[in-house]
């Protein structure tokens, strides 16, 4: 069995934590502690490793993560998990803003509420927020999954492309192009499916309404100029 | 009407210099389409440019260098105030960002080929970077947008440099767009986008809003790429010197400024010709952001906008520019605009040396198009080739204004050289105005 290897950040800087988490052929497990709220905490990773963050981090937090598993016990700032790639980051706790902005693949799991912008411009994540998400979530999003088990604020999926979203609660108010659809059996073994990786098995699917794009302002036409 | 001057003079036609025959056509269009007129290129209104700056050539009080015989370096080192790795080119001329997507994959291709050749650098655009591009460009700055189409780390670690794209000169302020036509399969596919849509990308990044953010993002993409790239900053031209003291505040290692005369691939004529300041105008705003931050020249500052000559080249670097880029004038430098595609050019309602439809994927040249047929017209091998001669005319020309004007190395050109023709340049540039002592709101 592999030793965990630990890092204090209050006893190391951070080049050299991020700096040993890009080591090739890294492997293993890690732990961070005493973050405390700091910016670009093991970002960049391209790993198969476990890496656990004891504490709240500031922004970026796993930015373009790929392969590695990241844990984060505490809140996370704006953009965690930007622009993933693969792997999964679990934040414990609440999400700032721009979460999983803009990623790619892999799995993002914010136990509590995320703010503003969750899943802006997302091309392929898959996200699940346990609680509730703030305003122009899912803005521009052009692929992957976003769940929302609480509320979405307003203008949710603005301008969305092919990204779905599925709400178990109230939305404030829907974005430009963004529409209810039908949830269709597929539809249900998805979302049964993003829950139960999320730890969240037991919700009904019958709850939640299913969003995505009505598709009418692909392509820029004068009558569609008061929708902008 | 296919009258002379002398037919409209003998006939007293008299044209409005309000309303004149652009502009009618204008509205017309405008009256039957319902829609705003979306072109490439940029500005094409006339504009305070570097053609209304002179050197003063050595004379008695300077000496010159011999022209053939002594030595004027071109060399330029971008980006070492913070970064392992900076770039270190042979010319300081750079190809700047255009995507493929906008670009034809034969025209990067080119476009890599070309710099390589003279050791300069080129530069991805929206839509992410292509093997072909990588694999024939020596330098290559990566550039980091708000759409982050194709944007993956993986990329970001093979790149030379970083560009955080804030603006450009055509249209500061906005985002991207491809329409539908140039949406294929293969730039759907880099791009996440349904093929065939019209693409309007946006204007601010999704992860952070200012410069206090901006400083953070900076530094995250160092922590990802282990702090071995420089990161530049490129804003549009607008209010210059505080954006450049920001970008500097940030952490940026170089700034890029475009002018309004720096070319898009698709924007509309009214955000082309509207919004925005003259390349002119803008150095030294930038060059003063830098000086009072006591980091000119080690911050370098890139300037765009209307590059065509060395001699363009050599100004800008006198006024404070550490090198240039150009975009338009390396498409026309590949073979855009022509003469040889003429009759092509009268099929699509335009002639060569007007052609600026690059939204349209129409281009006879081959270069902004994603049309298979017409991307084949283009030889990469053969543009890539008159690219590099192209650059290589600029450097020499810069050489020749340099060493009359007594300069060992092309950056050692000052404004101290220069003298301006009109009064706007000379109060813009902060030279004087020819003959004179005057500079406009200086002295």
């Amino acid at each position: 069995m592999e030793q965990v290897r630990a890092f204090d950040l209050r006893a190391i800087p951070l080049r050299d934590v991020n700096s040993a988490l890009h080591a090739p052929d890294l492997s293993g497990e890690f732990v961070i502690s005493h973050p405390d709220g700091a910016h670009s905490v093991a970002v960049g990773m391209d790993a198969a490793v476990k890496v656990t963050v004891d504490g709240h981090v500031g922004y970026y937090a796993a930015g373009m993560n790929q392969q590695a598993e990241i844990v984060i016990n505490g809140n996370a700032g704006t953009g965690v998990a930007e622009n993933m790639m693969s792997g999964s980051v679990w934040v414990k706790g609440d999400a700032s803003q721009s979460a999983g902005a803009s990623a790619h693949g892999g799995v993002l799991v914010v136990e509590g509420n995320a703010a503003a912008r969750c899943g802006i411009s997302m091309k392929g994540i898959d996200i699940v927020i346990g609680g509730n998400v703030g305003h122009m979530s899912a803005f521009m999003a052009q692929a992957g999954r976003l769940v929302i088990r609480g509320d979405a604020g307003e203008a949710l999926g603005d301008s969305i492309y092919e990204a779905r979203i599925y709400v178990r609660g109230e939305v404030a108010s829907l974005g430009a192009d963004c529409i209810a659809k039908e949830m269709t059996r597929e539809h249900h073994q998805e979302l049964e499916h993003l829950l139960k990786a999320a730890g969240f098995e037991g919700d009904d699917t019958s709850t939640y309404t299913r969003y995505g794009s009505a598709r009418s302002l692909y392509h820029f036409h004068v009558d569609n100029a008061g929708s902008y | 009407m296919s009258h002379t001057t002398d037919d409209r003079a003998r006939l007293g036609l008299r044209e409005s210099a309000t309303f004149d025959r652009q502009t009618i056509a204008a509205i017309h269009r405008a009256a039957e389409t319902g829609i705003y007129d979306i072109r490439g290129w940029g500005a094409k209104r006339a504009l305070p440019h570097f053609d209304d700056l002179l050197f003063l050539g050595a004379s008695m009080s300077r000496y010159p260098l011999e022209g053939y015989r002594e030595r004027c370096d071109t060399d330029v080192v971008l980006g070492d105030r913070h970064a392992k790795h900076p770039l270190r080119l042979d010319i300081p001329v750079t190809i700047a960002g255009m995507s493929f997507g906008a670009l034809s994959g034969p025209a990067k291709e080119a476009l890599g080929r070309g710099a390589s050749e003279v050791g300069t650098s080129t530069t991805t655009g929206d839509g992410g970077m292509t093997p072909e591009e990588r694999g024939q460009s020596k330098y290559l700055v990566y550039q980091y947008l708000p759409s982050r189409y194709g944007m993956n780390p993986d990329d970001l670690r093979k790149a030379d440099a970083i560009e955080v794209v804030l603006g450009q000169g055509a249209k500061p302020g906005g985002g991207g767009m491809l329409l539908g036509q140039k949406i294929s399969p293969r730039v759907a596919g880099m791009r996440t986008l349904p093929e065939g849509i019209d693409q309007r990308s946006a204007c601010r990044h999704p992860d952070w809003t200012g410069p206090d953010d901006l400083t953070i993002k900076i530094n995250e993409l160092r922590e990802i790429t282990d702090w071995e790239k420089p990161i530049y900053v490129k804003v549009g031209a607008t209010r210059t010197y505080y954006d450049v003291k920001l970008a500097v505040h940030a952490g940026a290692d170089v700034v890029v400024v475009d002018g309004m005369q720096g070319g898009t691939a698709a924007t509309q004529e009214v955000f082309i010709e509207h919004v925005g300041i003259p390349t002119l105008a803008a150095v030294p705003e930038a060059v003063r952001a830098l000086q009072e931050l006591d980091v000119h020249r080690d911050v370098q500052l890139i300037v765009s906008g209307g590059i065509r000559t060395g001699a363009d080249v050599a100004k800008a670097i006198a006024l404070g520019a550490d090198a240039v880029a150009i975009g338009t004038a390396a498409l026309i430098a590949l073979g855009d605009n022509h003469p040889r595609h003429e009759s092509d050019y009268r099929k699509l309602g335009s002639a060569a040396g007007f052609f600026d439809d690059f939204q349209d994927g129409t281009d006879p040249a081959g270069i902004s198009t994603q049309d298979p047929e017409l991307a084949a017209r283009f030889d990469p091998l053969e543009g890539g080739r008159r690219l590099a001669n192209y650059l290589r005319v600029l450097t020499m020309e810069a050489q020749t204004i340099a060493r009359a004007c007594g300069k060992g190395h092309v950056l050692h050109l000052e404004p101290e050289d220069l003298v301006a023709v009109t009064i706007e340049a000379a109060a813009m540039a902060r030279v004087p105005l020819a003959g004179t002592d005057w500079i406009p709101g200086r002295t």
